[in-house]
């Protein structure tokens, strides 16, 4: 039997690195799992002018890069990074593939995987091994209140995707030392068939909520704009951000970029403040990580309110008020 | 409810017949943007979706809002399949049904599971170009722009037909549903059931279609919350709450927001 060493893949999305390290968290991940299958664990760099991320990745624990540095990958395209990974994964047979679950990561990992003909599983909360050396895949399902363990028993490689801040990464060492190996790019690599006409970085409004500490929610029951734009104020002085719900996105009341839930962030602060929210499943799934949730609203029975540590049965912009006023004369005293 | 669904212990896989027909919001949002696609072009929509016989429920809502015919994939052997069969299920289903289509759109998300799964591997079944989280479509003859805005990032992107996008919900609400319609749709019933015998996959079980991926076991969040409530007037209810917790409070924020009396006790 040949013996050749086990890897583990860390794709590496190198894209929006200030806002979500979620290749590095990966790494960490890896390197644990890496443990219990003597395994090696091997970062993937695609792209141009890359060698930042060859050292990024190598101090942070990878023990391998397979990097492909041309001009051709200057931009994401899922269709050529799709053809580069199926070959390479073809040709060296990893055992494992971990993907970030950025938007690129979400809709690449199940591409990438039908190719493969192998099975995914998506937004894992915990990755472990088991002693038959299987990797088992700790998913939220139905909705995110329930937690499914998925293995991919007969196929290989075994694939999974995680969010950003699922895992903590860890620190930075330059004295690291990886085993980097720079590839040409593919013969052969087909034209996309999706072409980009354009794209532009979007400003940055505000810090991303899908790493702050505190976040501090809003819904419906604040009533109206202006209450609402009361959390910013709160946020600000616990240092955090501000998140809402669907509605109050659709009224204008906060940007896109703060809508929690199913189709917008997955937040894990160490405390979360919810504000006259009802608790519908469609936020409620992107809540899953919370620590600490203090809920108010007017309606003890809210599933937010039974969800929550600590419970205000009261008038959700009466207590934003109030808690506002009270934290600033402590915070001062 | 969603959260409210018996799940099947044995197979840890969701009770469908059991669930209560509802169509996916985000699949509301892609058959709004068919609709509007219809609305300028000359165009057909099949509405087509896979599940127990209740999921007919669905379809009668999508031919309410103005899709042309609607087709159920149901067979038992089909329950319990992952994102890898199911993908491959519709896609034999397509090919069968509508193998002269020019556009497949489908919901960006599910609401029990959200993988986000389906539609990126549909687009590998059937070998076409494809977007994921669109928000905007124009067609251009046989061009197809779309426009997103994903990791931070706006892109516009092209291809041509036949294509795939899976439609956010960022755009494309969706119209109401006349209960004339609704009716109408039930008293019509255009609804084509397509089994496994008449969709010939040689058999779903087989190692080319088959799922991949396998529940070991299913359970619930571990839930350790204390749950207290504070009730009353909101000024003591804040005071009360700060009083409770404001060592953990402090910690977190890393400014002290200790009370007076109480640090000055120690």
């Amino acid at each position: 039997m040949e013996n050749k060493k086990k890897s583990i893949w860390v794709f590496g999305d190198y894209r929006n690195y200030y806002q979500n390290r979620v290749t590095l968290q990966l790494i960490s991940k890896a390197m644990d799992l890496a443990k219990s299958i003597n395994a090696e664990v091997c970062a993937l760099v695609f792209g141009h002018e890359i060698d930042e991320w060859i050292m990024e990745y190598t101090a942070h624990g990878a023990d391998r890069i397979l990097a492909i540095d041309d001009a051709a990958l200057k931009s994401y395209s899922t269709e050529r990074y799709l053809a580069i990974m199926e070959n390479l994964v073809r040709e060296r047979d990893p055992e494992i593939i971990l993907i970030g679950a950025t938007d690129f990561g979400r809709e690449f990992a199940p591409r990438l995987a039908k190719r493969l003909k192998t099975g995914l599983s998506a937004d894992c909360v915990g990755l472990e091994i088991t002693e038959d050396g299987l990797l088992v895949q700790i998913a939220p399902s139905f909705g995110g209140n329930m937690l499914a363990e998925i293995v991919t028993e007969y196929h290989r490689p075994q694939m999974a995707t995680v969010r950003p801040g699922t895992f903590k990464e860890i620190p930075h060492d330059n004295s690291r030392k990886a085993q980097v190996e720079l590839l040409p790019l593919m013969k052969g690599l087909p034209e996309p068939r999706v072409k980009l006409i354009e794209y532009e970085r979007c400003a940055e409004k505000e810090h991303s909520i899908e790493n702050a500490q505190v976040i501090v929610c809003g819904g419906r029951g604040m009533g109206n704009k202006n209450n609402f734009a009361k959390l910013h104020e709160l946020a600000r002085i616990l240092g955090g951000g501000v998140g809402a719900t669907r509605p109050v996105v659709y009224a204008g009341w906060a940007d896109h970029a703060a809508l929690v839930g199913q189709a917008g962030k997955h937040i894990k602060p160490k405390i979360l403040f919810s504000f006259g929210i009802s608790g519908a499943i469609q936020h409620t799934a992107g809540l899953g990580e919370a620590d600490f949730i203090v809920a108010i609203n007017k309606n003890p029975q809210a599933t937010m309110m039974k969800m929550a540590d600590v419970a205000m049965v009261a008038d959700a912009g009466d207590v934003l008020n109030t808690l506002i006023k009270e934290l600033k004369k402590r915070i001062r005293e | 409810m969603v959260t409210e669904l018996p799940w099947d212990e044995k197979t840890g896989t969701l009770r469908r017949d059991l669930a209560p027909g509802m169509m996916n919001p985000a699949c509301k949002h892609a058959l709004e943007a068919a609709l509007q696609i219809k609305g300028k072009n000359s165009a057909r929509i099949t509405a087509m979706t896979m599940g127990p016989p209740a999921a007919k429920s669905v379809l009668y809502e999508a031919l309410a809002m103005g899709a042309d015919s609607a087709i159920l994939i149901c067979d038992r052997i089909f329950a319990g399949s992952d994102t890898y069969a199911t993908s491959s299920i519709l896609s034999a289903a397509i090919k069968k049904q509508c193998p002269d289509f020019d556009i497949v759109l489908c919901g960006a998300y599910t609401s029990d599971s959200e993988t986000a799964q389906v539609g990126p591997q549909l687009a590998e079944n059937l070998d076409l170009p494809a977007v994921a989280y669109i928000e905007k479509l124009e067609i251009n003859g046989r061009k197809l722009r779309v426009r997103r805005l994903v990791d931070n990032f706006r892109e516009t992107l092209e291809m041509e037909c036949p294509a795939l996008v899976t439609v956010s919900m960022e755009n494309y609400l969706p119209r109401y549903t006349q209960l004339a319609g609704l009716e109408e749709a039930f008293r019509t019933n255009q609804i084509a059931v397509l089994d496994n015998k008449l969709l010939q996959i040689e058999s779903a079980r087989s190692e080319g279609q088959s799922s991949r991926t396998k529940v070991r076991r299913v359970f619930l969040r571990k839930t350790q919350k204390e749950n207290v409530y504070f009730m009353g007037n909101p000024s003591v209810a804040v005071t009360d709450f700060l009083n409770k917790y404001e060592r953990k409070i402090s910690t977190v924020i890393g400014k002290s927001i200790e009370g007076k009396e109480r640090t000055r006790g120690k």
